[in-house]
């Protein structure tokens, strides 16, 4: 017989090889299906690691696909680790983007150094103030921010489409719905010559830490940890509970909204309807993936993209669709909710005795 | 002596569980027989829960059995793991925090579990037939048509009880029973317990709490540090000794010593918390605290004890009259103004209020202070600072942990309260809140607190002590008032105050005249 006792804590290795243990068998699980559907699976596997981290380009095309999900990834973190369910970074991304574009789309005359901060800003605010709402509802009416959040997400797809067909329509596109293109002073430079990897990457893995540092050092990070494991105490103790509130959708918000800019402005260069493939949902999946810690965060955005990135190549050469991509990654979210029961509880064998 | 002619029904013979390097129960024998009403007797971590996880096949014994009468009053050996034995074995058990469905009826909760799952009827009507017979033949009322979370407390437990009553049981365990009942509640559930026990039902009365084992059992087993220490007729033992049993050294009697009032830092006058229809609030209270003494609240739970704690901690504000702390007035309901004005606060409900409990021990004992400078610079937090002043504190409030960076929710309740004191009391307020401080607590760390209560009040604190527990009140206070309905009396002196006085109070006589 099996029993579960609650740990007192879990510590980090356990958490760390959960996460890795689940992305292995995440992989040996899509076996299955591949083999069914006739596939040479090891050449399958062979293909798809070629194809995220096989070359330089494969692995700067990895990279490129897990810069916004990286910024998605720790909108999700900060704001489950205080308990606020966001479910919005899809349509906070959209909304980051339009307000790059409303900026950097010929609307302002400056310089690089000031116009790239300044369509970064705009995005996170414009991310950041669509939180900030549900956040409202939820400390002043009880409104369940699940519902509010992702409802939110369809509406500003839809904002944003309206945007696309009218004021914001690009007249030289031939009648496309896009955005007017994005200056050359409002642009993320690339990294490499030649190659789409921008530096929208470094502005993440800079979020990255610089979160890591707030939640773990500052005086708001500690009120933030304090609300969301237990909001009571914090208010009986007297925290801010619903300023601490505000202030973790203002950084979630804003970090989707970074990931909208970062994809305008360092890759597409102008805005379409479907500049995000799912992004901000695959946020949630990539924080759970790395246990909500903000570092964790960058290895599993990686590994996502790479699996993505690696079965779209593998796809093109031996015509398995690409939608084992999407397997491999619910079959790691699945993997990972259950190793959660492992760093939460210790398992015990208990045997029965004789009698 | 004559041997006891009553048959056996349970016999634990030499039941030892160890995790790793720890002994929870060591060789302990017990035997319980038909129509007896043993006390078993502890600390926190003597063993107790870990005896009763094995009974009910929560934990398989390392070594050891256990026996259970069977239907023709043979002794039979119960298969270890597997609550299902115990329960057919007729071994039922009412925990202490209930396991009710809050919103099925009594009926339902008695019932559920009860019946195979391919029946599509419940078979009520039998059923109810059954459980009123029950209840005429227990004397255990309780209305079984309401959902169970609509019941006071007392008549939950009530439902509890049928449940394994109905379930034929011969052996009830009560885990601590009456940590949630009024005087008059636990009096009734002992009478009840006695009649059961008349008809042959064998208890185990699971309780810290002396008087009433002293009152209840006829025999009492005391466990310490997971070994039995004795096991003997209560007629003959005394409260010390088995208090001493219980701790393993003389607790020494604490005679109340008057405290040295000064000014007053805590006044109410004509306040009212609350909508008038609410049960737990205060009508035009009035209450002074002075600084050196404390004053303890008395009433039965839910009178408008919450109501009072909730305003002097700044969770709620008055809605009319005047409230001064430390001479000036306070108005609104803000915790951070509270402390600021020099409360210190102990929450009746520690793992709720009063901690948070994925946050470390260093970390909770600054959770009230962390935006003064000594725990913070420039927004960053001083985390070795703060380190080695929460590891003074564990040195000198005893706290026993692996250390600072534990997380607080691996603590006892008494290690848990020792750490929520030394964030109180460290701050040298000028006035404590003391709201059910020893709730729960074994007699070793309510020795603790209330000798940390009385340190505080002979450094010139007051203290507003609520308590539902008489003997606790009479032991520390110097002034005694009585909440009944949201009304508050006069603070009385607790010298020449009688028990029995205080207890009408409490049932809401002569408490106009009182006031």
């Amino acid at each position: 017989m099996i029993r579960f006792v609650p740990r007192e804590r879990t510590p980090v290795w356990l958490s760390l090889a959960v996460s890795i243990g689940a992305g292995c068998a995440a992989l040996l699980l899509t076996m299955i299906p591949l083999a069914l559907s006739g596939a040479p699976v090891f050449s399958a596997f062979a293909l798809m690691a070629e194809g995220a981290a096989g070359s330089g380009f494969a692995l700067a095309e990895t990279l490129t696909r897990a810069t916004p999900l990286i910024f998605t990834g720790l909108a999700a973190a900060v704001a489950f680790r205080a308990k606020l369910w966001n479910i919005g970074a899809e349509g906070q991304l959209y909304a980051g983007a339009l307000a790059a574009v409303a900026i950097g789309a010929g609307a302002i005359t400056a310089p690089p150094y000031l116009l790239v901060p300044l369509v970064l800003i705009g995005a996170a605010a414009a991310g950041a103030m669509l939180l900030l709402l549900p956040v409202l509802f939820k400390t002043r009416f009880g409104a369940d921010e699940v519902v509010v959040t992702l409802l939110m997400n369809f509406v500003v797809l839809l904002f944003v489409q309206m945007m696309l067909e009218g004021p914001m329509k690009d007249e030289m596109a031939l009648g496309w719905p896009q955005s007017a293109p994005l200056v050359d002073e409002a642009t993320l430079p690339k990294l490499f010559e030649g190659l789409r990897l921008h530096s929208g990457l470094i502005l993440a893995l800079a979020c990255a830490v610089g979160l890591h540092v707030f939640i773990t050092r500052t005086v708001w990070g500690f009120r933030i940890r304090a609300v969301g494991e237990n909001a009571r105490a914090a208010r009986y103790a007297g925290l801010p509970v619903g300023l601490s509130m505000a202030l973790v959708g203002a950084i979630s918000g804003g970090l989707a909204g970074l990931a909208g800019a970062s994809e305008v402005a360092g890759l597409k260069g102008y805005l379409t309807a479907d500049l995000s493939p799912g992004f901000g949902y695959a946020g949630i999946v990539v924080a759970t993936l790395a246990n909500l810690s903000p570092l964790g965060v960058v290895p599993a955005a990686i590994f996502v993209a790479g699996v993505f990135v690696g079965a779209d190549s593998m796809s093109r050469a031996i015509g398995v669709s690409n939608y084992l991509a999407d397997l491999v990654v619910s079959f790691a979210l699945l993997c990972v909710l259950v190793g959660g029961l492992v760093t939460r509880f210790r398992i015990v064998y208990v045997r029965r005795s004789a009698a | 002596m004559h041997p006891d002619p009553r048959p056996l029904v349970l016999s634990l013979a030499g039941i030892t569980k160890r995790f790793g390097p720890l002994v929870a129960n060591d060789a302990i024998d017990l035997d319980v027989r038909a129509g007896e009403i043993v006390a078993l007797l502890g600390e926190n971590g003597a063993g107790k829960t870990t005896l009763m996880s094995i009974l009910f096949g929560h934990y398989v014994a390392d070594e050891g059995e256990v026996f259970v009468a069977g239907a023709d009053g043979r002794l039979a050996p119960l298969p270890g793991g597997s609550a299902e034995a115990a329960l057919q074995a007729g071994i039922g058990m009412v925990h202490q925090h209930f396991a009710l469905a809050e919103n099925l009826t009594g009926l339902e909760n008695i019932l559920l579990g009860t019946m195979p799952l391919w029946k599509l009827s419940l078979g009520r009507r039998a059923a109810r037939a059954r459980i009123e017979a029950l209840m005429v033949e227990s004397g255990l009322q309780a209305d079984i048509d309401t959902p169970v979370g609509r019941l006071s407390v007392g008549e939950q437990q009530r439902i509890e009880i049928l449940k394994a009553l109905y379930r034929n049981v011969r052996v009830l365990i009560l885990d601590e029973p009456t940590a949630v009942l009024t005087p008059q509640e636990a009096d009734g559930l002992f009478a009840t317990v006695r009649r059961l026990a008349e008809k042959g039902l064998a208890v185990i009365f699971i309780s810290h709490k002396l008087h009433e084992v002293l009152a209840l059992c006829e025999r009492v087993v005391v466990l310490r540090g997971g070994a039995k220490v004795a096991d003997r007729p209560t007629a003959g033992a005394d409260r010390a000794m088995l208090a001493e049993l219980m701790i393993g050294r003389a607790i020494p009697a604490r005679e109340r010593v008057p405290g040295a009032p000064g000014a007053a830092v805590l006044r109410l006058a004509g306040v009212y918390v609350g909508r008038p229809g609410e049960r737990d609030r205060l009508e035009h209270a009035g209450l002074e605290v002075r600084s050196g003494e404390i004053v303890g609240i008395a009433g039965v739970s839910g009178n408008g004890q919450g109501a009072l704690a909730a305003l002097v901690a700044g969770l709620a504000a008055a809605r009319a009259g005047r409230v001064e702390i430390a001479g000036e007035a306070v108005t609104g309901a803000d915790p951070l103004a509270r402390l600021r004005a020099g409360v210190g606060r102990i929450p009746e409900d520690r793992h709720r209020d009063g901690t948070i409990g994925g946050l470390t021990i260093a970390e909770n004992y600054v959770l009230e202070t962390i935006g003064a400078p000594e725990n913070q610079r420039g927004g960053l937090v001083r985390r070795a600072e703060i380190r080695a002043r929460a590891s003074a504190a564990i040195k000198a409030y005893d706290v026993r942990c692996p250390g600072p960076d534990a997380a607080i929710r691996s603590l006892s309740g008494g290690n848990m309260q020792k750490v929520v004191l030394a964030r109180v009391l460290e701050r040298a307020p000028k006035l404590v809140l003391a709201h059910q401080p020893t709730r729960g607590l074994d007699i070793g760390a309510t020795t603790d607190v209330h000798r940390r209560l009385l340190a505080a009040r002979a450094r010139g604190a007051g203290v507003l002590l609520i308590s539902e527990d008489l003997d606790e009140l009479f032991a520390l206070s110097d002034r005694i008032a009585v909440i009944h309905a949201g009304h508050l009396s006069a603070a009385m002196p607790t010298d020449g105050l009688d028990v029995r006085t205080v207890g009408l109070m409490m049932a809401g006589h002569g408490l106009e005249d009182a006031a």
